[in-house]
């Protein structure tokens, strides 16, 4: 009997795909629909911004740190500030710290908008969730707007506090959002978390199990749907959350859907967060007094925050100048998307995009 | 660095450790670091590499491992200096998947050699791009330096 004979094929995924969700390139060996082998490119977005940071004043730095993770802009400032902050012992004022995490949390419910409708509208759901999604983001932009006067690359913070106090009608505006939200959170349960559909797309796809999860060093809502409890915010607590209520939304079974339903979860505890700190924003100064001029006394330390996309970790070294002499920057997504190649072994073309959306990288920080 | 068991028995174990203070690392020679970490892992946990950067010193570069161990919530910092002409090192791929890229990235911008790494080659610059950009001495043609503020 004669036997049908079959080859091994090359595809190219990306760069320029919508579904890679920026400028990445996985290259993939198929036989047929399933994956043998896949390797991925990056660095289509590199500007080596370790570079640019050591020729900046530590005050020029903070707009190239927006730019990293684009989505969670606010919480890369909040990062950086924080680890000059911490070598160079600024106190910072009360009403300034209650400011920054309110505006870190209500930008970590907008990333995980645009992670959860981009996801979904990946497997097929076209259209309605993002939509939905994009509309909820669109009132955390506003607040945005009239805080900073941007509306993605915020440059807000400052070292010592941030840029500006909050305008009239901030705190009313935040509220009316927390009112408005929660009700939607229950509509996205009921729209997208049980559907019979997005199910079958993501239960057991891509599952990371909790040793492969330490091994690459994945964090964020990825290492927690994979049943490790562990949140920086919660372990090693900066700023003010040691005096917030929240919980850790964790999973087991590391799947797509746990990925998904943690990040749905952790709305819910921005939104509790946000909300215990709106009540409580006291009177006083938005910014520290600090010199014009800041010198850095020289010293060096590793400093991590839990960023939209897991530890956002800086290792700044100083010689006591008023530029960085090294700022290496360790990016959440670029650890995520390292596992990627084992991950997605032996499973159809199909659940890439599900593995891959599910994961919610950010190219901007991988490449740098 | 605070001098916590998983320090101290470090220090027993590898009599050339000596402590940084600027930083708070623990400094080791290249030769030792690979089974330093290894012990870490089997005796202490520290199953997690946070992070792995190339430094450069202009006299020498280093690089420094940071990990973290889930079962102790415990922090440690090592250092390896080596030599500016040719930094060579042990790959720490064995025992962290997670330091495969993170030194494909210190090879691509540092020039540092990881002997043992199962696919060393660049990873965020093109593959023919010639020097190593985060090195302090680093020159390009149309290369200028930032004016001063």
């Amino acid at each position: 009997m004669p036997t049908l004979e079959t080859q091994q094929f090359s595809v190219s995924f990306g760069p320029q795909h919508p579904s890679t969700h920026g400028v990445l390139h996985l290259q993939m060996d198929l036989d047929g629909e399933v994956i043998v082998n896949c390797a991925p490119h990056i660095g289509y977005l590199h500007r080596d911004f370790e570079k640019i940071c050591e020729n900046r004043t530590y005050t020029q730095v903070i707009p190239f740190t927006d730019r990293l993770d684009y989505i969670g802009a606010m919480n890369n400032n909040f990062g950086y500030c924080l680890t000059v902050e911490k070598l160079l012992g600024a106190v910072i004022p009360e009403r300034a710290e209650y400011i920054r995490v309110i505006i870190a949390e209500l930008n970590r419910i907008a990333s995980h908008l645009l992670a959860v409708g981009t996801f979904v509208q990946d497997l097929g759901a076209f259209g309605t969730p993002l939509l939905y999604c994009f509309r909820e983001r669109e009132l955390i932009l506003d607040i945005f707007e009239m805080t900073c006067g941007a509306r993605l690359t915020y440059n807000y913070y400052r070292l010592g506090g941030v840029s500006a106090d909050i305008p009239e009608g901030f705190i009313q505006k935040v509220k009316d959002f927390i009112r408005y939200f929660r009700p939607k959170l229950t509509d996205y349960h009921r729209l997208i978390t049980n559907n019979a559909i997005f199910l079958i797309r993501t239960k057991e796809i891509g599952v990371l199990s909790k040793e492969k999860a330490l091994n690459y060093a994945i964090s964020g809502p990825s290492l927690r749907a994979s049943g490790i409890k562990f949140d920086l915010r919660k372990e090693e607590p900066y700023s003010i959350y040691s005096r917030l209520e929240f919980d850790v939304p964790t999973r087991d079974s590391g799947d797509c859907w746990d990925r998904y339903i943690v990040r749905m979860e952790e709305m819910e505890q921005s939104l509790r967060i946000v909300e215990q700190a709106i009540d409580k924003i006291p009177e006083g100064d938005f910014i520290a007094k600090l010199p014009k001029i800041i010198k850095v006394p020289a010293g060096e330390l590793y400093f991590r925050t839990e960023s939209p996309r897991g530890e956002l970790g800086f290792y700044l070294i100083s010689d006591g100048s008023t530029k960085p002499y090294r700022l290496k920057c360790r990016a959440p997504s670029f650890s995520n998307l390292s596992v990627i190649p084992e991950l997605v072994k032996g499973v159809k073309i199909a659940d890439v995009i599900a593995i891959l959306g599910s994961l919610d990288i950010v190219l901007g920080e991988i490449d740098r | 660095m605070a001098d916590t068991d998983w320090v101290l028995a470090l220090k027993n174990k590898f009599s050339e450790a000596v402590d940084e203070v600027s930083s708070g690392c623990l400094v080791l020679p290249g030769e030792d670091i690979f089974r330093a970490i290894n012990f870490l892992k089997r005796e202490y946990g520290f199953d997690y590499l946070m992070n792995l950067a190339a430094l450069d010193y202009k006299d020498r570069l280093a690089v420094v491992y940071n990990l973290y161990s889930f079962k102790l919530k415990g922090k440690v910092c090592l250092k390896v200096f080596l030599p500016r002409d040719n930094p060579t090192i042990e790959s720490m791929t064995g025992i962290f998947a997670a330091a495969n890229w993170q030194e494909r990235e210190a090879f691509d911008l540092m020039g540092i050699n990881f002997t043992g790494h199962p696919d060393l080659r660049r990873i965020l610059l093109p593959d023919d791009y010639a020097g190593y950009p985060l090195r302090k001495d680093y020159t390009k043609e149309g290369f200028l330096p930032m004016p001063t503020v």
